[in-house]
């Protein structure tokens, strides 16, 4: 048999014959790996524990019942009830998911099933365009386009014909929970619609070339075939494009208000989680506000990891099969 | 690999090197307009010392100089006994007057308002402008059928003490439900950011009406509403009526003194000092003289820009106490040489 | 109604509808891309670029401070987010099978969804509060944290898209497994790698909230990483909320210039996926 030096002749001696090879470079390597994948780690408890230490004054001083449910928040009796924030924050988001939902699950149908075809790359790039945009230059916009049209056309048109309703009803300045809550629906449609737009991707192609052989239109095949199987993963994206709506500061504290009241109407001004903390920050005084400045972080945290957790299963469900309607 | 580390290199090489000498500070809003426009000049006549100077609120400027922050911080309100325990070492310098006015988006001029109408719009007592309290202080004003947007702040401010000490002063109810400070627990109103958030709001808001130091309601060409002073005289704010505010009320050692609701005929009822808050020993040489020097500068030559931007001077006999605390300050233990007092 | 034109008449319906969604998301974004280019172009100017901000209420003056510490926050943020963030990733990738992995992989996902005002309070708290002032670090560093999780897994996912047979080939030639990671695997997925780092650093440019309290701002130039530095953001959000027409006009111009950085970035990391897509054929 020949040796294998023979056979690699000329090449030099066989890479298969240097036994010694330093394991050193591999060591190196992996551990170097492993400390940088480990830093992930580490991250994530400098970000808890400095939040988690800088908070614990606050509770211990306000207790978390009263702090989470109060509605006061007097700094200079270092009164802080979260309530205001937690109620702006869910007024905003809920409008921006009732708005922005609709519009981005028609958005994925018109790019995945609908549109002409022509259109769907032009309009892909225009959501895609859309996601890109910084927060504060949608502040930027809604401050001076938006605000001025909703308080000259759409709240009084919606004061006319919904008047009777305590939502509609009040002073009409343009700022407040509609305001916050419309700029926020844009900026999540682009999250929703492409979330939306992945999960439709993976309906298989059977159950809706099935609906159609039985005659149905192409809608009827949409309602029936696809969107069941769908649902959960735009379930999913909804959660995510909600996580996005929680944490959004800069857009929301230039036109909701920064008023920490509870109002019924959308037309009041209002103001957020992420909006107050930006705003008072900087200059609270006292380890107390600094505190309750920083649990107010940690429960917006706390809420955005349950959100985007959740939103992962359900997407992970409709991708590997597990939907209710693919039976 | 090798980018890295050129850039990390970079990064060292640019702390370390020496350069123009970078003070920080950071705080009132309400003084700003003078403020930039001193340390632009200061700039000019000595371009090796920059003031780098931030309008984040009296409520930050506290903080950010008792944390250390900041080399220097700038209020309206005087610290409260509470954090001067916690910056025994804050020395207040006041530097300028000022004046809080009302102003307002609607469409008619001249508007009056006495101390209880003030309190009852902010207490969202009064919320329409055709409300007849208001008609009986204004006969000659045709007001709209609009409701009245109250505009404040929402960061901690100076500004808006001085505001809450006036209202509690001339309103027990206000007194008893809000009180006084930087930041309270407002019944009504849309916040602003900064005495600019403020007078961005109003010209963007039409019926609001809210309260900001003078030169932004002049540089903004908004309306003054035209207060009843303690002596029951309808005074407009001005130049005049701040200094008149500031005549009759004796200066304490520290500084720590309130001019809202002043007596006198003319005087304006909601006027006050501005103070830069300085450490009495500064650690850092360069930064520490710098700072001294400026003091000097702005209470002598600095008062001159203070007219032209809607801010009063200082009475000559604040200017001769305020040069004796200047030159008490020290940098490592020792005093500053200063040009003569002029 | 089943009759088959009633049933035409819901498809055309809906079809509409659909279409309608599509125009509500368009007719925003025309509007706002529209009036940044229209009121910000007349703004753009030589000085728009090159000087420093002009005392409170007087005109002239430009943003050159705020471009410039734009781009000194977003080298900061790379020199920390890339090692980090590009190793964190190789890790889940070559190793990440293990339960370690899982539990890695899992937090990088809980990372991604933190708020950035979050991040800009723990950068206030692990470095302006020990430093004892404000600096274009602590932004740098905020910035980073946003950049990392989205970093490691997009890593991630162009290492695993290499194919197999490259390593096996590589390691059956001798070449050393970190030489093999790192020259072989590393390089064919550089293109994806790359394209993901432009476009971390397009949102990392386009972050306003965590910067407020940690480089806070600056009237001057700056280069140094221990100063507090300006921004474009946090100019633009300065200028909006004030009261100067002069100011609100530069906003919409500093808007346009900001909106050009983060296009290009994206259009850069797009044509290079294209390139490696074709490329692949």
């Amino acid at each position: 048999m020949p040796q294998p030096s023979d056979t690699t002749a000329g090449v030099g001696p066989s890479p298969l014959a240097r036994a010694h090879v330093s394991p050193w470079g591999d060591r190196a390597w992996g551990a170097g790996v492993s400390i940088l994948g480990g830093s992930i780690l580490v991250v994530a408890g400098l970000i808890l524990a400095e939040l988690g230490g800088v908070s614990l004054v606050a509770w211990k001083k306000l207790g978390l019942l009263r702090f989470l449910f109060g509605s006061d928040w007097d700094p200079v009796q270092d009164k802080f009830g979260a309530l205001p924030f937690i109620y702006g924050t869910l007024v905003t988001s809920t409008i921006a998911i009732v708005v922005a939902v609709p519009v981005s699950v028609g958005l994925a149908l018109f790019l995945s099933e609908m549109g002409p075809k022509q259109l769907r790359r032009p309009v892909g790039f225009a959501i895609e365009v859309l996601a890109a945009i910084p927060s504060v230059i949608f502040g930027l916009w809604g401050l001076f386009v938006m605000v001025p049209w909703l308080r000259e056309s759409v709240e009084p048109f919606l004061q006319a014909v919904l008047g009777f309703l305590p939502l509609f009803q009040g002073p009409m300045i343009g700022l407040g929970y509609l305001a916050a809550g419309l700029i926020l629906a844009i900026m999540i449609l682009p999250t929703i619609a492409s979330v939306t737009l992945e999960v439709l991707k993976t309906v298989p192609l059977a159950l809706k070339e099935g609906a159609l052989a039985l005659g149905a239109t192409r809608w009827e095949a949409i309602r029936m075939a696809v969107l069941p199987y769908a649902r959960p993963g735009i379930v999913g994206a909804a959660l995510l494009g909600l996580g996005r709506a929680l944490g959004e500061t800069m857009a929301v504290t230039m036109v909701i208000g920064n008023a920490p009241d509870i109002h019924a109407s959308l037309f009041a001004p209002g103001y957020s989680l992420p909006a107050v903390i930006a705003n008072e920050f900087a200059e609270a005084t006292g380890d107390v506000h600094v505190g309750a400045l920083a649990s107010l972080g940690l429960v917006l945290f706390g809420i955005t990891v349950l959100l985007n957790a959740l939103a992962q299963v359900l997407i992970r469900a409709v991708s590997r099969g597990m939907s209710r309607g693919a039976a | 690999m090798k980018k890295f580390a050129l850039s990390a290199l970079l990064l060292v090489a640019g702390t370390a090197s020496a350069g123009p000498i970078l003070v920080t500070g950071a705080g009132a809003t309400f003084p700003f307009p003078l403020y930039s426009k001193w340390f632009a000049e200061y700039n000019k006549a000595f371009p090796d010392i920059r003031f780098n100077y931030q309008s984040i609120g009296s409520g930050g400027g506290i903080q950010q100089f008792t944390n250390g922050t900041v080399d220097f911080g700038a209020t309206d309100a005087p610290m409260n006994p509470d954090e001067m325990a916690k910056a025994a070492d804050a020395v207040h310098v006041p530097t300028v007057l000022g004046a809080v006015v009302v102003t307002y988006n609607a469409p008619f001029a001249g508007l009056k308002l006495t101390p209880d109408l003030l309190a009852a719009i902010y207490l969202g007592k009064v919320s329409k402008w055709s409300d007849p309290a208001l008609a009986k202080v204004n006969p000659g004003i045709k007001f709209p059928d609009m409701p009245i947007t109250v505009v404040r702040r929402s960061d901690g401010s100076g500004t808006t003490y001085v505001f809450t000490d006036y209202l509690a002063k001339v309103s027990s109810e206000w007194k008893e439900k809000v009180g006084t400070g930087k930041s309270v627990s407002w019944p009504a109103g849309l916040g602003g950011k900064g005495n600019e958030g403020v007078t961005g709001l109003i010209k963007q808001t039409p019926g609001s009406i809210g309260y900001v130091e003078l030169a932004y309601a002049n540089q903004n060409k908004l309306p003054l509403t035209t207060l009843q002073n303690r002596d029951g005289n309808f005074v407009a704010p001005s130049l005049e009526s701040t200094s008149a505010a500031a005549a009759g009320v004796q200066m304490p050692a520290d500084y720590r003194v309130s001019l809202t609701n002043a007596a006198g005929a003319t005087a304006y009822p909601i006027a006050s000092f501005t103070y830069l808050l300085i450490h009495k020993d500064m650690a850092d040489q360069a930064k520490g003289e710098a700072i001294v020097k400026f003091l000097w500068w702005a209470i002598h030559d600095g008062q001159k820009l203070a007219a032209p931007l809607d801010y009063a001077p200082l009475p000559k006999s604040v200017v001769s106490m305020v040069e004796k605390t200047v030159q008490g300050l020290q940098v490592q233990g020792k005093p500053v040489t200063l040009a003569a007092a002029q | 109604m089943t009759s088959l034109r009633w049933r035409k008449f819901v498809d055309r319906f809906w079809t509409l509808a659909s279409a309608a969604g599509v125009l509500a998301a368009l007719v925003p974004l025309a509007s706002l891309l529209w009036l940044v280019v229209s009121h910000g172009a007349a703004g753009l100017s030589w000085t728009f670029f090159t000087n420093l901000p002009a005392p409170v209420g007087e005109t002239g003056g430009g943003v050159g401070n705020g471009i410039v510490g734009t781009l000194l926050l977003v080298a900061i943020a790379s020199v920390i987010a890339l090692p980090v963030g590009i190793g964190a990733g190789v890790f889940l990738a070559e190793k990440g099978n293990g339960r370690a992995g899982e539990l890695i992989r899992f937090v990088t996902e809980v990372l991604s969804g933190v708020p950035s005002i979050v991040i800009g309070i723990v950068a206030y708290g692990l470095v302006v509060a020990r430093m004892k002032h404000f600096s274009a670090l602590a932004g740098g560093l905020a910035l980073a944290l946003l950049m990392i999780p989205t970093l490691a897994r997009s890593t991630e996912e162009f290492v695993r898209l290499v194919p197999g047979a490259l390593r096996e080939a590589s390691l059956a030639l001798g070449v050393p497994k970190w030489k093999t990671s790192l020259l072989v695997i590393l390089r064919t997925a550089a293109g994806g790698i790359i394209t993901a780092v432009l476009l971390a650093v397009a949102r990392a440019a386009g972050e306003t909230a965590p910067l407020l309290f940690t480089a806070l701002n600056n009237q001057y130039w700056n280069l140094r990483a221990d100063q507090p530095t300006a921004s474009l953001t946090v100019q633009i959000f300065n200028y909006a909320i004030s009261p100067y027409e002069d100011w609100h006009n530069k906003a919409w111009t500093a808007a346009l210039v900001l909106l050009l950085l983060v296009g290009v970035l994206n259009l850069l990391a797009r044509i290079l996926s294209r390139n490696r897509m074709e490329g692949a054929r």
